[in-house]
């Protein structure tokens, strides 16, 4: 994962050594499939819950991590992809990857027609936006109250077994694999994406985009298209907690929602791919477990984790993790 | 003619609290590009120092000055510990620390205080209302408006006409120019930044008797004093003025004439603006 400092490899190198799997990457995809099934069986639900965060983070990763923009509205998305994946089902077929795939092409439209404005803009603006349409898109979920049911949530959505086969059950265990193939595979492809050359002249925007429009590569472009990607991701993972859970709330496009997930993603560490699933799990997991107070005192422990990771730990755990990995190899050739 | 009129007296009111609450954040942002957050949170403190003080048999107007002045203390002491930490930080973590920082103080309000709206005792000849030519004027609604002109005439007629307010104006304008100038921008921004947030404490403590006061309060009026923020134009106190009544009156009205459309149009008239002048109506940069 981490290139040894002394050789200066050629661009193509880089990459290619950047998309070798590492023994580290490995053991966590296995720990994950396994742990969940062999010692808690009984949180099945809990763990397919953190893969749909884990998904909506990754999502959040791609733009805020590697494109530098920061979203406070990114639950927009999610929950675009919810209702739609919801309401398809209701009033079409319950059949669960058209399902998905539904989601994400109406989440993924939105995004793209939303992208304009978001390429457009930097700093407060950019973020007022995001903000802007976040609550707008909460706002029509409200209002439609015919369509979405409003506070009361959607009804009436029922999924079909996967295949037809793999029926949801009452445990998750058909809920938990399923969330965990989909996550992996949108893994894959990002982490494809995020190693590419495309992946590349990001991460050149977010540090420097007048630069890198002056080498030829089209910003606004480039925003537009990692934008489209990852509201379409995100609204996959929205697709899939309507589907596992068969409800959809207001919840799902709420602020609150796109607040979680940016504290997802920098406790795990922004930019890293990784950031956003050790962050979903650390917060789900802490959060299932003070589930019993009031949900107003969770946010002091919330606050406070914020506030010590912009002051203390930059770059989030991941971050912290690779800083003393690289001293470690410093001091130990 | 009657509701109209009174529709726009009582958004006029409304953008008053707005412009109470929304105003100092212009002024930071445009000193220091320090996107807080936690504004409103200043805002909350004000609230709860004043219904303290309330319950514990202060008049109302006595508990006004000590909204201002703890809003201010307080956020003096942390912009001097730890935000000037982070002015060479990028804006999320701006973001992260400041929404932080509002997610302490819900917290604590609620542990404090608990999740209930608080009532406050204002003065018997601030209640009631009375009719001027079919208008109902609340009472209360005229004193919001009377104090909302006169810190405004006040921060202009101050950024105007003093020293200090000439200083403001040229870290606003150019930071850097000004810190070359030998100006003091810390010291500036520090007083700055206490009395925007003692101005957003008042507006806490004036806002209970009009739309209550609860934990959620550090959260629900972010959204509209960011808008009123960057659709007025960073460090422009006219611009909030103007984009605070036009955000409260645009609001009443919604409300009255077109409830089913809820909070929709306002942020749709956001996006709007800011597509037409990212910087804001009254913006320079």
């Amino acid at each position: 994962m981490i290139l040894s400092p002394n050789t200066a490899p050629t661009p193509h190198s880089y990459l290619l050594a950047r998309t070798r799997w590492g023994w580290a990457e490995i053991a966590f995809w296995i720990a994950v499939a396994a742990v969940p099934y062999l010692l808690f069986p009984t949180y099945l639900s809990l763990a397919s819950q953190i893969a749909i965060a884990a998904l909506f983070a990754l999502s959040l990763d791609l733009i805020l991590g590697y494109a530098g923009i920061v979203s406070l509205g990114h639950a927009a998305f999610f929950g675009l992809g919810a209702y739609a994946a919801g309401l398809f089902s209701k009033f079409v077929w319950g059949e669960p990857i058209t399902g998905l795939i539904v989601a994400a092409l109406v989440a993924g439209l939105v995004g793209f027609a939303t992208s304009f404005i978001i390429a457009r803009f930097k700093h407060l603006t950019l973020i007022m936006m995001t903000l802007g349409i976040g609550f707008l898109m909460h706002e029509v979920a409200n209002s439609a109250h015919w369509l979405t049911g409003g506070h009361d949530g959607l009804q009436g959505v029922r999924i079909w077994p996967i295949f037809n086969y793999f029926r949801f059950d009452l445990w998750g265990y058909t809920a938990y694999t399923y969330s965990l193939i989909v996550l992996f595979i949108v893994f894959v492809l990002a982490r494809r994406l995020i190693n590419s050359p495309f992946g590349l002249s990001l991460r050149g925007i977010r540090e420097n985009s007048t630069r890198m429009t002056a080498l030829g590569a089209d910003s606004r472009a480039h925003i537009r298209k990692i934008y489209t990607i990852s509201a379409a991701i995100a609204g996959i993972a929205g697709g899939l907690l309507a589907q596992t859970t068969e409800t959809v709330s207001l919840g799902s496009i709420d602020f609150q929602r796109s607040a979680d997930v940016v504290v997802m993603l920098v406790l795990g560490g922004a930019g890293h791919l990784y950031g956003g699933l050790v962050g979903a799990i650390i917060f789900m997991v802490a959060r299932d477990q003070f589930s019993g107070i009031n949900p107003q005192f969770w946010y002091f422990p919330m606050g406070v984790l914020l506030v010590t990771i912009v002051m203390f730990l930059p770059g989030g755990l991941l971050g912290g993790l690779s800083r003393l990995v690289a001293r470690f190899r410093k001091t130990s050739p | 003619m009657g509701p109209l009129l009174g529709v726009l007296f009582d958004g006029f009111a409304y953008g008053m609290l707005l412009f109470l609450l929304s105003v100092g954040l212009s002024v930071t942002l445009g000193m220091m590009n320090f996107v807080n957050l936690a504004h409103c949170a200043f805002a909350m403190l004000g609230g709860y120092v004043a219904v303290t003080l309330n319950r514990a048999g202060w008049p109302f107007f006595a508990a006004l000055p000590m909204s201002f002045l703890s809003a201010a203390a307080v956020s003096v002491v942390l912009e001097r510990t730890l935000y000037r930490r982070l002015y060479r930080a990028g804006e999320l973590d701006h973001v992260l620390f400041t929404i932080g920082l509002a997610f302490i103080s819900v917290a604590a309000a609620a542990y404090i205080f608990g999740t209930l709206h608080q009532p406050i005792q204002t003065p018997a000849y601030l209640t009631g209302s009375f009719q001027v030519m079919g208008v109902t004027i609340g009472v209360y609604r005229l004193f919001l408006v009377i104090t909302g002109v006169l810190v405004a005439a006040f921060l202009v007629l101050a950024l105007e006409y003093t020293r200090f307010g000439a200083k403001v104006r040229a870290a606003v304008d150019n930071q850097r120019m000004a810190r070359g100038l030998g100006i003091n921008i810390d010291a500036a921004f520090a007083i700055t930044f206490a009395l925007g947030s003692g101005l957003a404490g008042l507006g806490g403590a004036l806002a209970i008797q009009v739309v209550g006061l609860d934990p959620s309060f550090a959260f629900l009026f972010l959204v509209y004093v960011l808008i009123i923020v960057s659709v007025g134009g960073l460090g422009s106190i006219g611009g909030s003025f103007v984009a605070a009544v036009l955000i409260g009156v645009s609001d009443i009205a919604g409300k009255y004439y077109v409830p089913q459309f809820g909070a929709f149009m306002i942020y749709l008239v956001m996006i709007a603006l800011l597509m037409w002048r990212p910087q804001g109506l009254f913006g320079k940069r």
